[in-house]
């Protein structure tokens, strides 16, 4: 059977983009749905009824939705190019540093951006983001996944892109540069791996999204 | 030992633990901390969220009660709790993630409802127990003790706790004309043994959390 792969998305989710960079780590082809927000498709609302959200994916008619339960999906249906540690430890850390940027590091940051940058939300961000910093710091690896991206560094891609495309449009930092070297190597060498770089939106367009989001216009 | 559980007698999170290494037959060293008084290890082996469970395997310490499933059952293969299929497997995944990102909030939410906001709240809880019950194949017979699975031990303590919480506040939660699938889930699962010996006593946990919810309600 001819294997059918789509994608309900939106160009410049940083949550779509990770289910197109863990596709293209393994080689798969795929459709892009690009969906309206505003105007939902019958088929997404019927794909994701719980959340109503992008991304989803549907495999040969099965719809999976969460970006990071999408993700190790990818991971267990299609072999080679693993995602994920082959260690359970190492496994067990890779989803404990996912499930924190996901619930405690994206929230701050994003706080700080609404709040355009107020000192106590930018602090709280930096404390998220030491963590991460450490654990870097710690491994001594070019990536969270040590050689090669795995889905801590996917996750984290908020951090290499999408947060610099904000900091831009608010003309503030966040993301303290010297405060987090590690990090910052990081950011240089992830939006450079080929899978992350074919997939990445236009920045100017994010920047100017963003300009909108957080009432900078 | 080889295997440590750090926990809290009260937290759901550490039952779902606990459930897990009973049905895998694993021996542990239970270690109750306090949650007002936090001890120097669980600081030291999850200084991230300072919370249990924390599990610690041969020295190497673990968080969050569903990285902690899945580590357990890829360690010990006997009594299996993810399924085999990638797509069913995904399925547990998701539901397990939906009781974390949408019941557990309401459940803090609830713990200090004010009078005057229970019923919204109340409401809400049976939207989202009605979405939860998504989760069930009503053609799928109920779980026993030998076939409890990764999304079972995910998802049971939600009818504990909602039955205290409906006796604590004296709301309706889990209405048989809303939910009336998971309410029988609910029933016959908490009535299963392995899940018996684990659960708090319910006494116990009521009064636990009418404190609680007294202090955080009365004006001091």
């Amino acid at each position: 059977m001819a294997e059918e792969v789509k994608l309900h998305s939106f160009r410049g989710s940083p949550y779509g983009c990770r289910v197109e960079i863990a596709l293209n780590i393994k080689g798969i082809k795929y459709d892009f749905i690009q969906e309206d927000l505003n105007n939902k498709s019958p088929d997404l609302l019927k794909y994701n009824p719980v959340y109503k959200k992008i991304p989803v994916l549907v495999h040969n008619g099965n719809p999976i939705s969460e970006s990071v339960v999408i993700v190790e999906y990818i991971d267990d249906a299609w072999k080679g190019a693993p995602i994920m540690p082959v260690d359970a430890y190492e496994k067990a850390r890779a989803r404990f540093w996912a499930k924190f940027i996901d619930e405690k590091f994206i929230p701050a940051i994003f706080k700080a951006f609404v709040s355009h940058g107020e000192e106590q939300d930018i602090l709280e961000a930096n404390e998220q983001l030491q963590f991460l910093e450490n654990e870097l710091k710690v491994k001594g690896n070019k990536f969270f996944g040590g050689d090669n991206i795995n889905l801590v560094d996917i996750c984290a891609g908020y951090i290499a892109f999408w947060a610099g495309a904000a900091e831009e449009a608010l003309g503030i930092e966040v993301v303290t540069r010297d405060k987090f070297p590690k990090l910052t190597e990081w950011c240089h060498n992830y939006t450079n791996c080929q899978v992350v770089k074919d997939n990445l939106p236009p920045r100017e367009s994010l920047v100017a999204y963003y300009k909108w989001l957080f009432g900078k216009e | 030992m080889a295997v440590k559980l750090l926990g809290i007698w009260q937290s759901p999170f550490v039952l779902r633990v606990k459930l897990a290494l009973s049905l895998k037959g694993v021996e542990y060293e239970y270690i109750e901390d306090d949650i007002l008084n936090k001890s120097s290890m669980l600081l030291q082996y999850n200084p991230v969220y300072k919370k249990v469970p924390v599990l610690v395997h041969n020295g190497k310490p673990m968080a969050e009660s569903l990285v902690i499933l899945e580590y357990i059952d890829e360690i010990w293969k006997n009594h299996p709790l993810l399924p085999e299929d990638p797509f069913e497997k995904a399925r547990s995944r998701f539901w397990a993630k939906f009781v974390d990102d949408k019941f557990v909030p309401m459940i803090i939410r609830m713990l200090r409802i004010t009078s005057d906001q229970k019923d919204n709240a109340a409401k809400e809880t049976r939207e989202i127990l009605k979405t939860l019950e998504g989760s069930l194949d009503p053609n799928k017979p109920f779980p026993e003790d030998k076939s409890l699975s990764f999304m079972d031990i995910a998802i049971v303590w939600v009818g504990y706790y909602t039955q205290m919480l409906e006796k604590m506040l004296d709301v309706k939660l889990l209405d048989d004309e809303n939910t009336p699938l998971l309410n029988t889930w609910f029933r016959v699962v908490l009535n299963l043994q392995v899940i018996k010996e684990c659960l708090p006593p319910f006494d116990k946990l009521l009064t636990h959390y009418t404190n609680f919810h007294e202090r955080h309600t009365t004006a001091s």
